[in-house]
């Protein structure tokens, strides 16, 4: 039996929340001082634990400010919980938001190598899939302009391409199928199926249930930081439905 | 152990996007300027040149450690302007990468290291402007004599030991400012004040020899020695400028003061890096 693909243990994740954010010196020393460095404190993630297996394909449900993204942010590394250990096997894509890792003032195919160094990628590497990232965000034309000029749609395109062009172990998906064009989102579709056929491993958040049954094997429903149903897709995604039709 | 030897294998991995990002800040730095990468040439030469016109009279008269004055103003100007850039550009790092610490992955301090190295690059490239101008003073000299004590000596191959110290200092500044400026933008703005304090404090257009000679307070000379940009300017300017080996007493204490304030700034930085991420 090999190591599970992703492997989240007893996960708590605490926020402090403030009234206002306090980020300058004056108002940290008066509020100090006043005793009024109070902070409410909350738990985003309660005591989390699940295990995704290579190759299987998990759906993440839940209203929002259920935690989805919080926990999905922390198997990406970046949130560290509270308590807790997560443990991910392999290269991680996420494709939290795309083309976070873009610089505005640079153009297409300088966003593609300086993208995929912030996911730990060489220049050499990215410059092998080069053409394939182009062909695939149908930016070809453009690839020389500076990004400050693409529209929203395209640098999306771009990001999926070059996320999903860099085969990775583990893929983390926050509704990003919905990137562009109706045209676009069934050819993402289509590609992330690909990616399924080579055994990469899933984690997919959405609100629609019938996407998570069409790509995922297992699903979990998160309600206030806790997972409340773990199982089946079909099983969860009915669970899940109920939830929505009795509110 | 294990958990040191794991954390040089993913700064191992994430070299590459310390390289995206030097190069990046290189190329965009005079991107859309007409005369583009020749301002890093341009603009300390201008501002010596200024600076001489100013105060080229008060100070440059007395020959005394200063051998001459343009040169002595550019060491120490191009050694002030490469830890002042470096260390802002650090400082907001974290902050302005916010976009991408938010959503993956990085280990944060690629960001203010990466910083401080493009800030590098730059001012190696500036140090062009040293070669010119002291070229042209070597051949004025030559003809004309008006500096006598101006040569050029074997010496000036080590002036790579004072900028790798000055390195050191502005790494460890720039980290422990990128902490602070997380949690307070305030930071900032003291921060241009203390560097303006800088210039004055530290003998880039003066220089101390002359103010002993004259008499200032021992004690007042006593602390502006304290500045470790002081030791390391000195040190740079043994080098270039009056053809010796250092004083080995600013060497200490140039070294010494820059190792401690690494060693206080990756420490600061690795207790608080697993906050930022809910202060940006």
């Amino acid at each position: 039996m090999s190591k599970p693909a992703v492997e989240v243990k007893n996960v708590s994740i605490l926020f402090n929340l403030n009234k206002e954010k306090i980020d300058n010196i004056k108002e940290y020393f008066v509020k100090l001082i006043k005793h009024q460095l109070m902070f409410t404190e909350f738990w985003a993630l309660k005591d989390i634990s699940f295990t995704v297996e290579k190759g299987e394909r998990l759906g993440i449900l839940g209203f929002n400010g259920a935690g989805k993204s919080t926990l999905l942010k922390t198997v990406a590394g970046v949130l560290k919980p509270t308590k807790g250990t997560v443990h991910v096997e392999g290269v991680i894509a996420p494709l939290l938001e795309l083309g976070a890792g873009f610089d505005s003032n640079y153009s297409g195919k300088e966003n593609i190598f300086l993208y995929g160094a912030t996911m730990g990628y060489s220049r050499k590497y990215i410059q092998e899939r080069y053409d394939e990232i182009v062909e695939f965000s149908e930016l070809k034309d453009f690839i020389d302009v500076p990004i400050k000029n693409y529209s929203s749609g395209m640098r999306a395109r771009l990001g999926f391409a070059i996320a999903t062009a860099v085969d990775p172990e583990v893929l983390i998906l926050d509704e990003v199928l919905s990137v562009g064009d109706a045209k676009f989102g069934k050819k993402s579709e289509a590609k992330v199926r690909s990616m399924f056929d080579k055994g990469v491993t899933v984690l997919f958040v959405s609100h629609n249930t019938d996407q998570v049954r069409r790509l995922c094997d297992k699903a979990i429903i998160l309600q206030k930081g806790t997972i409340i149903a773990n199982g089946e897709v079909n099983e969860v995604c009915d669970k899940y439905d109920e939830m929505v039709g009795k509110k | 152990m294990e958990k040191i030897k794991k954390y040089f294998a993913n700064a191992y991995k994430y070299r590459y996007l310390m390289q995206e990002i030097v190069r990046k800040n290189v190329k965009l730095q005079y991107r859309d300027s007409f005369l583009g990468m020749l301002w890093t040439f341009l603009q300390p030469l201008l501002t010596m040149i200024i600076l001489v016109l100013i105060f080229g009279t008060i100070f440059g008269r007395s020959s005394e450690g200063v051998v001459c004055y343009p040169v002595y103003l550019l060491t120490g100007r191009l050694l002030y302007e490469f830890f002042t850039q470096s260390t802002k550009r650090a400082m907001r790092s974290i902050r302005n990468s916010a976009s991408v610490l938010k959503k993956v992955y990085v280990p944060k301090y690629v960001y203010p290291v990466s910083n401080v190295l493009s800030t590098f690059v730059t001012f190696t490239i500036s140090l062009s402007v040293l070669v010119v101008v002291m070229g042209y003073f070597l051949i004025k000299n030559h003809f004309t004599g008006a500096y006598p004590d101006l040569h050029l000596s074997w010496y000036i191959l080590l002036c790579f030991v004072p900028i790798l110290i000055l390195c050191i200092l502005a790494l460890g500044v720039g980290l422990i400012l990128s902490v602070l400026n997380v949690f307070f933008k305030d930071v900032e703005y003291i921060y241009e004040v203390v560097c303006m304090m800088l210039f004055y404090i530290t003998p880039i257009m003066y220089s101390l020899t002359t103010f002993k000679k004259h008499g200032m307070n021992s004690s007042i000379i006593r602390v502006l020695m304290l500045n470790p940009l002081y030791s390391i300017i000195e040190m740079f300017r043994s080098c270039v400028l009056y053809c010796e080996i250092w004083n080995w007493s600013h060497f200490a204490y140039g070294l010494g003061v820059s190792l401690a304030v690494l060693a206080i700034g990756i420490l600061v930085f690795y207790k608080n890096q697993d906050k930022f991420i809910l202060h940006i």
